[in-house]
């Protein structure tokens, strides 16, 4: 019940928020801090329960993004149908990349995603009707309810991260959560005890995949501009990874955690000193994690709040 | 649509391109190949090398090869502090070890990119010689001599390798410590210093592949993300830990990136190696001469 | 007059005197690095020049101008967030589009929608897909035909009957080189080669082999500096074939100085676009390259700046023009003032067509003869680019074939 309040909070102050006079480059920056969260959390199901370490964020954004514009350019479909269309397009690229990884483990599934990003970007580089490599330039609809289009963007956006960390949390504490956690502990064991390991990595690369997509579909409206290096760009990895690791990555509120820190982090130094720091930032803070704090923050919650009950 | 001739060159331009590749990924054979480091970082490391010679030789005009054979011993010296710090964190610890090596190389690459672009800009840096720019002319065929260069230097540093692994002590312990861990510890080599100094090889070849990377065509900061491809797809199709089928397998890439690019044109190129990699993971893991 | 009205007189006074004492502030992203560096960081001198000049006299409408300038990398994924800073932190009163088409297309819909004015830089048909109506491009050009038509009836009297095509795959050169094949099909070229690449190609060995294998007559090339750099290297490393009779046309970057200094011979025989080369006459252009050289030679970049930043200044003169005489910031007035009337500049009279560009093209095609290596004293005086089109300001006839003229 604790977590349906919270959720309905969030998202009330989520589409509240928009509706009031607060600088509106408050929405231009808040939407990339909650698609993070979203990012963070699609690849925390697939990453920080599975164990299976996605570096290919990017190919799922990206296609999302491709088929929401698709879906916008070809049918003029309204956002909720464009997020749809991207998140079951990218729902199947998870589960082809799963089909296509089952065997494999570790780095050679983390090679292989980046394998996916670079062609998925090479396709989108010869499709002249998304706009090749010269990229699409897109006039935004006109926008009821809120004032800007970012604003209900920014809205729309906070509606996705709830979902997603519903999503997540259902997984994590139903029997597809404790299965996926014992393969991440050890394939074989769980094989042999009868866990359906195949078919759950199906399922959450298709579920891991499927958000990001969903997470990606609202981006050509936001720039109002396409183009494939940017999309695809290996950025959406380390800023999704590192969200997980630093917040911690055996609860769906580590994600959270990660993500909104890094993510405004990475917006603050964008706007005051520059944006190729805030890639550094990440890089920094993901080491600093991984070495020293390697259950990231909400292991250091617990390990506090352990020390201090004594 | 295509003549005979233009594939000729096409695939002795292959030939070039494919040892040059073989060159790069060379040190990502032993290090992952050989050590099961999950080496992301690796082309990340390499362009880090090629922006060092490129301060050498545009700074202090040093020949670009020059700049690269002298840059092995510094880079060497990282390499073993590199592995040591990973064993420490990372190996001794076991089971999650796999998800954070990854990340943590994932990390070190960007903070390598991100470094070298505050340190140069995004912009273009590439060198001067006396062997670019010029061309041998064999009949009709114009062959640019920096690519010769390359293809010479990445043979002879396949070669040496190949030899060094197979006929000297340190070598075969290399190898053998991917074989047999107790069998070496029971024979007396002390098997963290022997990959300390094989990932330290590893690291000073990737200088000199460095070089070689900035005197075949210019490079940018974000160019080791192509590189990811080039390499892992050479290392896992030439099958883990064999040097030879590195050489190999670099020429497979090479010649079929270049038919493709002839084909298909120069927006195609990037996928190529990465498809192969996918393919190859796909249908024969274990690569061509893999163990 | 009661307490109220007096005090809500003082009020008003005092603010006004406020809003008085506050800057006009000008923002605009400039590709400082990246492949359009070379050009952006020279026209970044001379428009800080122009927001010197106008602070020396007492700023505009009383008020002095705020010059800020981020820097987007010439990637165009980086100018949304750029503009949308500027328009939301930085409150700005004025924009200035990026350097360059490609960073420029990016935010077109942008500015489109929300019903800004924007200023053009050098940018090539961006405007085309977006048709906002508040757009005006400073550049010497308007569509294909002023770049192309030149090259094309050089060529043809030169007895050309096929032609090549090597486009970059982005926003400028795809509207230059669709320009170009439609003007080619219609002046009856064969296309014997037809080829679209990555901007982010390095190599182009085996494009330059088969363009030679296409053996073409004319090659049309549509490049940004990074690659026009590395295609000239190429061409003089493995060849072109001894058929070309013209190689170049719309290849931007070998304008710039350090470009064209660093290349040197290598560019004997190209034939390629130009905005102005010495020995061309507009008043006052003469005093203002003096005074930029002395800027240039402190920021330390192209200390010739003859390409792009006279009309980066003349940006800035125009709107000091269409501000003063509307006396407003409004867009929507400025963009009427700009419209309807020709403004006087450095680079001589300039009137905007409906469609947001030069009213009367001045794009030049010039041949490169006799360049000597790491030599920046010759491209001072007329000689080394011999205008070959068009009549009214051609200095020499055209030498081919290519091969021949790269001697």
């Amino acid at each position: 019940m604790k977590f349906w309040t919270g959720a309905a909070i969030v998202l009330i102050a989520g589409v509240g928020l928009p509706l009031l006079p607060v600088n509106e480059y408050f929405f231009y920056a808040g939407y990339m801090v909650l698609s993070y969260v979203v990012l963070a959390t699609a690849w925390n199901i697939l990453g920080g329960y599975a164990g299976y370490v996605n570096f290919g964020t990017p190919a799922f954004f990206g296609i999302g993004a491709y088929s929401a514009v698709v879906l916008f350019k070809w049918l003029q479909a309204p956002l909720a149908v464009q997020i749809l269309g991207a998140a079951l397009m990218a729902g199947l690229l998870g589960f082809g990349v799963g089909l296509l990884t089952l065997r494999l483990r570790g780095i050679f599934f983390a090679i292989a995603t980046v394998a996916v990003i670079f062609i998925m970007e090479t396709l989108m580089v010869n499709w002249r009707y998304v706009g090749g490599a010269t990229g699409l330039q897109i006039l935004r609809p006109t926008v009821e309810l809120f004032d800007t289009y970012t604003r209900m963007l920014f809205a729309v956006m906070a509606v996705l991260a709830v979902g997603s960390v519903a999503v997540a949390r259902y997984i994590q504490v139903s029997w597809v959560g404790r299965g996926l956690r014992a393969l991440r502990d050890s394939e074989e064991a769980a094989e042999c005890s009868g866990v359906p390991t195949l078919k759950l990595k199906l399922f959450a690369c298709t579920v891991s995949g499927a958000l990001m997509g969903a997470a990606g579909a609202p981006m050509p409206m936001y720039l109002s501009f396409i183009e494939p290096v940017s999309t695809f760009n290996l950025s959406y990895t380390i800023g999704a990874l590192g969200s997980a690791i630093i917040g911690g990555m055996v609860h769906w509120a580590g994600p959270i955690i990660g993500a909104l820190l890094l993510g405004t982090l990475q917006q603050v130094v964008t706007v005051t000193i520059s944006s190729e720091i805030n890639v550094l930032v990440v890089g920094v803070l993901l080491v600093v994690f991984v070495v020293a704090a390697p259950e990231g923050i909400l292991g250091l919650i617990r390990k506090w709040t352990r020390s201090s009950s004594r | 649509m295509f003549s005979l001739d233009l594939l000729f060159e096409a695939v002795l331009f292959g030939v070039l391109l494919g040892c040059f590749y073989a060159a790069v990924s060379i040190g990502l054979s032993v290090s992952l190949g050989l050590l099961d480091v999950p080496h992301v970082a690796h082309p990340a490391i390499m362009v880090m090398g090629s922006y060092f010679t490129w301060i050498l030789s545009s700074k202090a005009g040093w020949d670009p090869l020059a700049a690269g054979v002298v840059l092995m011993l510094p880079f060497f010296v990282l390499g073993v502090a590199l592995y040591r710090f990973y064993y420490e964190v990372f190996e001794k610890r076991g089971s999650d070890a796999g998800v954070r090596g990854l990340a943590f190389f994932f990390g070190l690459a960007f903070i390598i990119e991100v470094g070298l672009i505050f340190a140069f800009g995004v912009d273009q840096r590439s060198v001067e010689a006396a062997y670019i720019g010029k061309s041998f002319s064999v009949g009709e065929y114009r062959i640019p001599m920096r690519m010769v260069v390359a293809f010479v230097v990445a043979l002879v540093l396949t070669f040496a390798l190949t030899l060094y692994l197979s006929k000297t002590f340190t070598g075969r312990a290399i190898k053998a410590v991917a074989q047999d861990l107790l069998a070496l510890r029971l024979m007396g080599a002390n098997p963290v210093r022997i990959k300390q100094w094989a990932f330290g090889i590893a690291t000073g070849v990737s200088a000199l592949a460095g070089a070689m990377l900035i005197i075949i065509s210019p490079v940018e900061p974000a160019i080791d993300r192509l590189y990811i491809g080039r390499t892992f797809c050479v290392v896992v199709l030439a099958g883990l830990g064999s040097m030879t089928g590195t050489l190999a397998a670099g020429l497979v890439l090479g010649i079929v990136e270049s038919i493709v690019l002839m084909m298909f044109g120069a927006s195609w190129a990037p996928a190529v190696a990465f498809g192969l990699l996918l393919a190859v993971l796909g249908i024969r893991p274990q690569g061509l001469f893999g163990r | 007059m009661n307490f109220r009205t007096l005090l809500a007189a003082v009020l008003a006074a005092f603010s006004f005197a406020a809003v008085a004492q506050q800057p006009i502030k000008i923002g605009m992203s400039m590709p400082q690095t990246g492949t359009l560096a070379g050009g952006g960081q020279a026209a970044l001198v001379a428009l800080r020049m122009w927001v010197e000049d106008v602070n020396a006299k007492g700023g505009m409408l009383g008020r002095k101008v705020e010059f800020i300038a981020y820097d987007d990398q010439t990637n165009p994924a980086n100018v949304p967030g750029i503009y949308t800073k500027l328009l939301e932190v930085d409150k700005v009163d004025l924009l200035i589009a990026p350097y360059g088409t490609v960073p420029t297309a990016a935010i077109m819909p942008m500015v489109k929608q929300r019903g800004l004015l924007l200023m053009g830089n050098f940018s090539f048909q961006v405007n085309r897909t977006v048709q906002h109506d508040m757009w005006f491009n400073n550049s010497p050009w308007n569509n294909a035909a002023s770049w192309f038509d030149g090259y094309i009836s050089t060529g043809q009297k030169l007895g050309a009957k096929t032609i090549a095509f090597l486009a970059a795959d982005q926003e400028f050169a795809q509207n230059l080189a669709n320009g170009a094949r439609e003007l080619a099909k219609a002046a009856g070229l064969k296309t014997v080669y037809d080829q679209n690449y990555p901007p982010t190609t390095t190599d182009f060995s085996s494009l330059i082999r088969a363009i030679r294998a296409a053996n073409a007559d004319l090659v049309f090339v549509a490049s940004y500096p990074n690659d026009s750099v590395a295609i000239i290297r190429s061409v003089n490393e493995i060849g072109i074939g001894s058929n070309v009779k013209m190689f170049g046309g719309g290849m931007v970057g070998l304008q710039f100085t350090p470009n064209m200094v660093n290349l040197g011979s290598l560019l004997n025989g190209v034939v390629n676009y130009n905005t102005y080369v010495p020995g061309m006459n507009y008043p006052g252009i003469e005093d203002y390259f003096k005074r930029y050289a002395v800027k240039a030679a402190d920021a330390k970049v192209d200390p010739l700046g003859y390409y792009i930043t006279p009309y980066n200044y003349a940006i800035g003169q125009m709107l000091e023009q269409a501000i003063t005489a509307t006396k407003s910031l409004d867009h929507k007035r400025l963009a009427d003032y700009l419209r309807k009337n020709e403004m006087k500049t450095i680079v001589g009279p300039i009137r905007f067509g409906p469609d947001g560009e030069w009213a009367n093209p001045r794009v030049v095609q010039a041949q490169f003869r006799g360049v000597v290596d790491k030599n920046t004293e010759q491209w001072t005086k007329p000689g080394r680019q011999v205008v070959i089109s068009p009549d009214s300001v051609k200095t020499g006839e055209i030498v081919a074939p290519f091969e021949k003229a790269r001697k």
